[in-house]
């Protein structure tokens, strides 16, 4: 069965309004997200999710050369990154797309919608 | 040759849904189409064309498939997979649902492809247009179509955006992205922007995927509604220019209207309103109707038209829709009032040239010339359809004061 990424992506907008944001205005979300959770794998279509810390704390590891090189920061100094994802497996992307309008109202987000290479 | 060529072209969505159905891959159903071809301008101008060239053109392209499946299956372990797909299911269609065609438009047209994606595949694999005449009726290099096309259907491979008709549920807004496909291919063969001022090719081409859509799915009635519009906007063809000219709705030629088209398009629009289940496509067809059926261009239902557009404006409250009902207006109340509604208008259609032209006929009818001169040079500032700049030009250069 078809395997798809789900990224909850953050841009400069939603960074700003989630730094307004209290513990108590974040628990509606994080209660959603987690029913949304739960529905995945009530429904096998789980396989993995999680939420990511943010940029400041990546450190990148570059070994394509001689030695490995370790440095402090993210990848590329976009103001957009990825605060989280599901893996799910759904049989075509209209079943895909059925759990990310679903997923991204559990997370007052947008949603992005990517296949996995056929494994 | 010609007559070959015809048929597959008329053929070609019904042999490439089949095969997508049988060995669910594009590229493969497509190579075999054009390979069935090849034999069929082989065989049948000795043989004479089959009875049933349709079937002739999907069994053969169906063997050519099944034959390269064999040779790649010698390379790679796919030999399972062909043994398997060994189905002769009959090419006719077994009922309305089953139609492979009607899968292959809601793949054609899936909203998770890009908007001109979605026009340049359903010409492609339902209308069997070659990529080259895409490319030149959308004018843009042909290199570029065929990217377009190719990224498209790498992208139904890879996402596996589904091959069959959406759940009930979803069906109604599903139907509304393969109408407004349709719609797109019809405007840009009949307000072309090509430099040309009609493109009988693309009118034709989205009636017949709309008469095919609409025996499909015959209880739909904005797919009814959708049928009509275009048959009563392509039975004012023929009088629509004059020369190199356009000829607006009042001035034209109601003798060279075509009556046959008329007549079936106000048959579809009486369809909808028994089933009275309104929407934007049924209602513009409405209006249609009201027109076509005036004796003359002073018989006009206006207050007919004028209920219609409210109809219309309160489903799709666009300033494109207040603009066209201010037609109407004009007819009931007058210019003053019509041209106030306009210009109400003027921040969100700035750069839409219908909106300066309504303006410069209303300013023209008030005496406003000066005004109207101006409207006039905006909208030909914006157009690139030759026999509506010729009409707007005339109607400039005629004014007085």
């Amino acid at each position: 069965m078809p395997q798809y990424f789900l990224a909850v992506n953050h841009d400069e907008k939603s960074i700003a309004a989630m730094a307004e944001m209290t513990p108590e205005d974040m628990q509606p979300m994080f209660e959603a997200v987690g029913a949304f959770n739960e529905q995945l794998q009530a429904e096998g279509a789980w396989l993995f999710a999680g939420g990511l810390q943010t940029p400041d704390a990546s450190t990148v590891v570059d070994n394509s050369g001689e030695t490995a090189v370790v440095t402090d920061g993210p990848f590329s100094e976009s103001k957009e990154y990825l605060g989280g994802f599901w893996i799910i497996e759904a049989a075509d992307l209209d079943a895909a797309l059925e759990w990310a309008k679903r997923g991204s109202k559990a997370c007052q987000g947008p949603v992005e919608v990517r296949p996995f290479q056929e494994g | 040759m010609e007559a070959i060529e015809r048929v597959y072209r008329e053929e070609y969505g019904r042999i490439v849904a089949s095969l997508m159905r049988r060995f669910g891959d594009l590229d493969l159903a497509e190579d075999a189409a054009a390979e069935a071809l090849v034999v069929a301008l082989e065989k049948w101008p000795d043989d004479g064309v089959p009875p049933n060239p349709g079937g002739w053109l999907t069994t053969t392209a169906a063997r050519k498939a099944l034959d390269r499946i064999r040779r790649e299956s010698h390379r790679d372990a796919k030999h399972q997979a062909a043994q398997m797909i060994e189905d002769d299911t009959p090419h006719e269609p077994t009922g309305v649902v089953e139609d492979d065609r009607l899968r292959l438009i809601f793949t054609c047209c899936h909203p998770a492809l890009a908007p001109e994606a979605r026009v340049a595949l359903t010409l492609r694999l339902l209308g069997g247009l070659t990529v080259a005449e895409i490319a030149q009726a959308f004018l843009v290099p042909e290199t570029t179509m065929a990217q377009r096309i190719t990224r498209a259907k790498k992208k139904i491979a890879g996402a596996a955006i589904p091959y069959r008709v959406p759940e009930a549920a979803d069906l109604p807004e599903r139907v509304a992205g393969v109408l407004a496909v349709l719609y797109l291919v019809f405007n840009e063969g009949y307000l072309s922007t090509a430099g040309t001022s009609v493109r009988d090719d693309l009118t034709t081409e989205a009636i017949r995927l709309g008469r095919i859509l609409h025996s499909l799915l015959p209880d739909e009635p904005e797919v009814t509604g959708l049928l009509a519009l275009m048959l009563l906007t392509e039975a004012r063809r023929d009088a629509r220019i004059a020369g190199d000219e356009l000829v607006p709705l009042p001035e034209q030629d109601r003798g060279a209207w075509s009556r046959p088209l008329i007549a079936e398009g106000h048959a579809l629009v009486r369809e909808c309103l028994r089933v009275n289940r309104p929407g934007r496509y049924q209602l513009l067809a409405a209006i249609n109707a009201v027109h076509t059926d005036a004796p003359d261009a002073a018989g006009t239902d206006w207050s007919q038209i004028a209920t219609l557009y409210a109809q219309l404006a309160r489903l799709d409250p666009s300033p494109i829709v207040a603009l066209n009902r201010a037609v109407a207006t004009a007819e009931l109340d007058g210019p003053a009032v019509a041209l106030a509604d306009v210009d109400r208008l003027g921040e969100a259609l700035e750069g839409y040239h219908p909106f300066h032209v309504t303006r410069a006929e209303l300013l023209r009818r008030l005496g406003r010339s000066a005004e109207a001169r101006a409207a006039y040079d905006v909208a030909l500032g914006l157009i690139d359809n030759p026999a509506e700049s010729a009409y707007l030009t005339r109607r400039r250069d005629q004014l007085r004061g």
